[in-house]
């Protein structure tokens, strides 16, 4: 029917997506969300990325590969302001700034998960989600701490945001446990609904499937294609499994020491020769 | 008093009975969803109302009277308002199993010559598309929840939104229409295709009409003096006919509040939330909880555990015999009140039983001791016997006769009569009219005076109560010519709450031997705080100090079967444990959990001819199917073990049959 040759996928989803109009099959996005240029950020001696130029499209969903300690993760702490690059510049909605800062990109709207989950553990998942709407919070500390007052309705809002995420997430049943009492899979889910609450026009997600099993991984995918779809989020995610890489992305690059190989839809990635040599080695 | 049921006899179909609750009670709540955390309700007014407008809605696609409509997914109220939709319009409704893959829904489709189809969510209307070409006649797809639909354009597919504001403009234009409707409905229609998992075979569907439904639930609502007041949990699967009596048809019946839990996985959590008056499990289900008290019990303080341990002793003394209004010295009624006090009532107040007056379980046998639990707790808990083809109640526990080993005395206006085989036979207003496009097998199954055969083995005791032994079909001889009924065998294992599952062979055979699913619940906690290190199931159940658990459980069913002066010679001689749990996704349980034999021999047979031969282990390769439907393969060598058996004890059973 189309060029996008989905043999990962399963077949079910297959059906679903025969069944769905042509205009899907093949997304397109032209406004430009976020677009990093020639950016190069060295640790001391080691240069961790060299001249990465890409940009990410509103509505899509953006995919980071590459092999371990290609730059992957730095990339996204460059994009969320963590890390401040020496050089190149950043333009997120057309504004464009040398570095970001972590508590502005979070303003702006940039939420993001980690490799190694970075939930409050003995805090409830309710309590774990209702940080994400900090920043949305209007009253201070003291009117917060008390039950009645004006903060009673805003604390109502907030909390009916949380819930509908809890639903979509279908977390309900873990709705008051503690986090560090469940597993990690969960965890993961956890952590993405706490990046949900806070609303994001760019949600980053690092390693969103790492240590997960096939249900686990198909589930969060399913998740990640429906915030996509449901909200109109732009994604951009790094992720090692390739079938999922390949099935929910619109367009893919590719790192290796820091420097950018491929980028490009699944497709052109896959068939790109110097990737497959990434992957798999060349003789020397 | 007339009890609520009495009051609406004359009213012979749901859609009757809607618009009566709607008229007489209108802001009394008629079912409720927790919903984003919070309960909502809506009141009887509220539910025909909607109702109405699905109706209208689905009379404007061209739903037609005798048309069939394909209910699947969890309990929703929007799910039960299309059962009194569809059956207004005089169509039936044909609840399916959620959890069932594609292939099995799509032969009930087919079979049932369904039009149109009501689906919770992309889940199922993916399946449902899935299987669309093999279901010519199904037509239209309706959904509750558009989450993750929104880029389906298909025509036929509609949201429930967008066919309920249909059907309000359809209402505004056809004022008369939806009334004129319901009052063409009668007694004697069909009201629901039930289709029945089936142990062997292909499902069949069970045809009830309104006269079967409402006649059983409104005898059994009188019995039990139901009224308005009663709080339901509905969170068993929409398509089997216990939920359709106990959530759809006594709540119609009664004018009772039916609540849907938040999500399968939230049940326990809203039970306790809800604290139900009327409640009904299958006995895994008292199994579990109670599992799961223990376990918790195990990991408290010591003095936790030892008011806990001196508290259940009394409750065993004397709770019982409370409840059953038997006479209990005065010492004996403090320290009981004394334990409501401290232990049962904290108890039965986390576990949601705080309120309940009338607890059934039925579908298996219960153990004694789970049994036994609950009622010295306060709790109402009495058991059933029924069957699809019954409209659910055959016999009933009365209040004051309750025992753990038996079913009960015949439900009101029940006839039961034992057959020469053993099989129990019955007769009652709620027996099904057919069996959807089959009839040989009605035939097979019914009489030409209305006797239907069920197929189980049982008979009366002393008191007057029935007691069902095994499955006919499955109850065998061993080679000696004693008699062998698997079922009997296997609950007394599963009565440990070790053991998940178990399937016993010996017809045929010199002697008896088990499979064994170990419970991962139980002996998985019982090996962390033994620090037991496991990685899978497979490994868990392999280990040998497992195996030796599981070894002193046979040995003490052993131990009570040899003081069985019949079944003395169907003590287990061999078992193993399986590598793996018995699933009804591979075919090995019905979709209700009840274990398909012949499947399981066959599939199996390398095992249960090493039982034979004498072999100490053996090799087994198993499919396994995922829950997205792909396959994989299961590989172990798995351990024999021979267990003592006992020499038939002298004691003389008391409870003579």
């Amino acid at each position: 029917m189309s060029s996008t040759d989905t043999s990962m996928a399963a077949p079910e989803s297959d059906q679903a997506l025969g069944a769905q109009p042509p205009a899907e099959i093949a997304r397109r996005f032209d406004e430009v969300l976020l677009s990093v240029d020639e950016i190069s950020l060295s640790f001391g001696g080691v240069k961790a990325l060299t001249g990465i130029s890409f940009d990410i499209r509103k509505g899509e969903i953006r995919a980071i590969i590459g092999p371990n300690g290609a730059g992957k993760t730095s990339m996204l702490n460059v994009i969320n302001g963590f890390y401040h690059p020496q050089e190149g510049t950043i333009t997120y909605q057309g504004e464009v700034r040398k570095q970001m800062r972590p508590h502005r990109a979070a303003k702006q709207g940039i939420a993001r998960t980690f490799q190694n989950v970075a939930l409050f553990k003995g805090m409830s998942t309710l309590d774990n989600i209702m940080t994400g709407r900090l920043l949305k919070m209007k009253r201070n500390l003291f009117w917060q701490a008390l039950y009645w007052g004006p903060n009673l309705k805003e604390e109502i809002e907030h909390r009916e945001v949380c819930e509908r995420i809890i639903d979509f997430l279908e977390i309900q049943s873990i709705r008051k446990t503690p986090v560090g009492r469940l597993p990690y899979g969960l965890q993961k889910r956890v952590e993405l609904a706490r990046a949900l609450a806070m609303e994001p026009t760019l949600l980053l997600l690092d390693e969103p499937m790492a240590g997960m099993n096939v249900e686990e991984k198909e589930d969060m995918s399913r998740f990640v294609l429906d915030v996509n779809e449901e909200f109109g989020t732009t994604i951009a995610l790094i992720e090692h499994d390739m079938g999922v890489v390949m099935d929910i992305s619109d367009r893919v690059v590719v790192l290796d020491y820091g420097r950018k190989l491929a980028d490009g839809t699944p497709d052109e990635v896959r068939g790109n020769q110097a990737v497959i040599d990434a992957y798999l080695g060349v003789s020397h | 008093m007339q009890t609520a049921a009495a009051n609406t006899a004359q009213l012979d179909t749901f859609p009757k009975l809607l618009l009566h609750h709607a008229r007489t009670r209108p802001s009394h709540p008629a079912v409720r969803e927790k919903d984003l955390g919070i309960w909502q309700s809506w009141s009887w007014q509220e539910s025909a109302a909607e109702v109405r407008a699905l109706a209208c809605g689905l009379a404007s696609l061209g739903f037609a009277r005798g048309d069939r409509i394909a209910i699947i997914g969890d309990n929703r109220p929007r799910l039960y308002w299309t059962m009194a939709a569809a059956q207004a319009l005089g169509g039936v409704p044909v609840p399916l199993y959620q959890d069932s893959p594609a292939a099995e829904l799509a032969f009930v489709i087919d079979h049932a010559e369904v039009r149109f189809a009501m689906a919770e969510d992309q889940e199922q209307v993916d399946k449902l598309l899935e299987l669309r070409d093999q279901c010519p006649k199904l037509e239209r797809i309706v959904f509750d929840d558009i989450r993750g639909l929104r880029n389906y354009h298909q025509g036929f597919l509609a949201s429930f939104d967008a066919v309920t504001e249909a059907g309000r403009a359809f209402d505004r234009a056809n004022p008369e229409f939806f009334e004129t409707e319901v009052t063409k409905g009668k007694g004697t229609d069909t009201s629901i295709l039930c289709y029945t998992s089936g142990t062997t075979g292909t499902p069949k569907g069970v045809v009830l009409t309104f006269n079967n439904v409402l006649v059983t639930a409104r005898n059994a609502a009188e019995m039990e003096c139901l009224t308005d007041k009663e709080e339901m949990l509905a969170y068993l699967p929409m398509a089997w006919v216990g939920d359709h009596i106990f959530s759809y048809a006594q709540s119609y019946v009664c004018g009772f509040c039916v609540s849907c839990p938040e999500s399968g996985a939230t049940v326990m959590h809203d039970l306790r939330e809800l604290g139900p008056t009327y409640f009904f499990a299958p006995p895994r289900i008292f199994e579990n909880i109670l599992t799961n008290v223990m376990i918790r019990m195990e990991d408290a303080g010591r003095l936790k555990r030892w008011i806990f341990d001196s508290f259940m002793g009394v409750a065993q003394r004397s709770g019982v015999r409370l409840l059953n209004g038997e006479p209990v010295s005065l010492g004996d009624r403090l320290k009981y009140r004394l334990g409501e006090l401290l232990v049962y009532g904290p108890l039965k107040n986390t576990l949601g039983l705080s309120r309940v007056r009338l607890a059934y379980t039925a579908g298996e046998a219960i153990g004694p001791d789970i049994f036994d639990f609950y009622r010295s707790l306060g709790v109402n808990l009495k058991q059933l016997y029924g069957s699809t083809e019954a409209s659910v109640f055959i016999a009933i526990q009365p209040d004051g006769e309750i025992f753990a080993d038996t079913v009960g005395k015949p439900a009101p206006e029940v006839e039961i009569r034992v057959a020469e085989n053993g099989e129990v036979l019955f007769r009652s207003p709620g027996v099904f009219q057919e069996y959807f496009k089959s009839p040989e097998a009605t035939e097979n199954t019914k009489t030409e005076d209305g006797w239907v055969m069920t197929g189980d083995a049982g008979f009366f005791d002393e008191h007057g109560h029935l007691k069902i032994i095994d499955r006919a079909k499955d109850v065998g001889k061993l080679n000696d010519g004693s008699l062998f009924a698997p079922k009997y065998i296997e609950n007394k294992l599963k009565f440990f709450p070790n053991i998940k599952e178990a399937v016993a062979f010996g017809d045929g055979r010199d002697f008896v031997c088990a499979f064994i699913n170990i419970d991962l619940g139980a002996l998985g906690n019982w090996a962390e705080r033994r620090n037991i290190a496991y990685g899978s199931y497979q490994e868990l159940a392999q280990n040998p100090e497992i195996y030796g658990i599981i070894k002193s459980h046979v040995e003490q069913v052993n131990k009570d079967l040899a003081s069985d002066p019949k079944l003395s010679s169907s003590q287990i001689r061999r078992f193993l444990v399986l590598h793996k749990e018995l699933d009804p996704d591979d075919g090995e349980m019905t979709r209700t959990r009840k274990v398909r034999r012949g499947v399981i021999a066959e599939r199996y047979d390398a095992l249960v001819d090493a039982f034979y031969s004498g072999q100490d282990h053996c090799r087994i390769e198993s499919q396994v199917t995922f829950e997205d439907g792909r396959k994989g393969v299961l590989s172990a060598d798995l351990k024999i073990m021979d267990a003592e058996t006992y020499a038939p004890s002298a004691r003389v059973a008391q409870a003579a049959e």
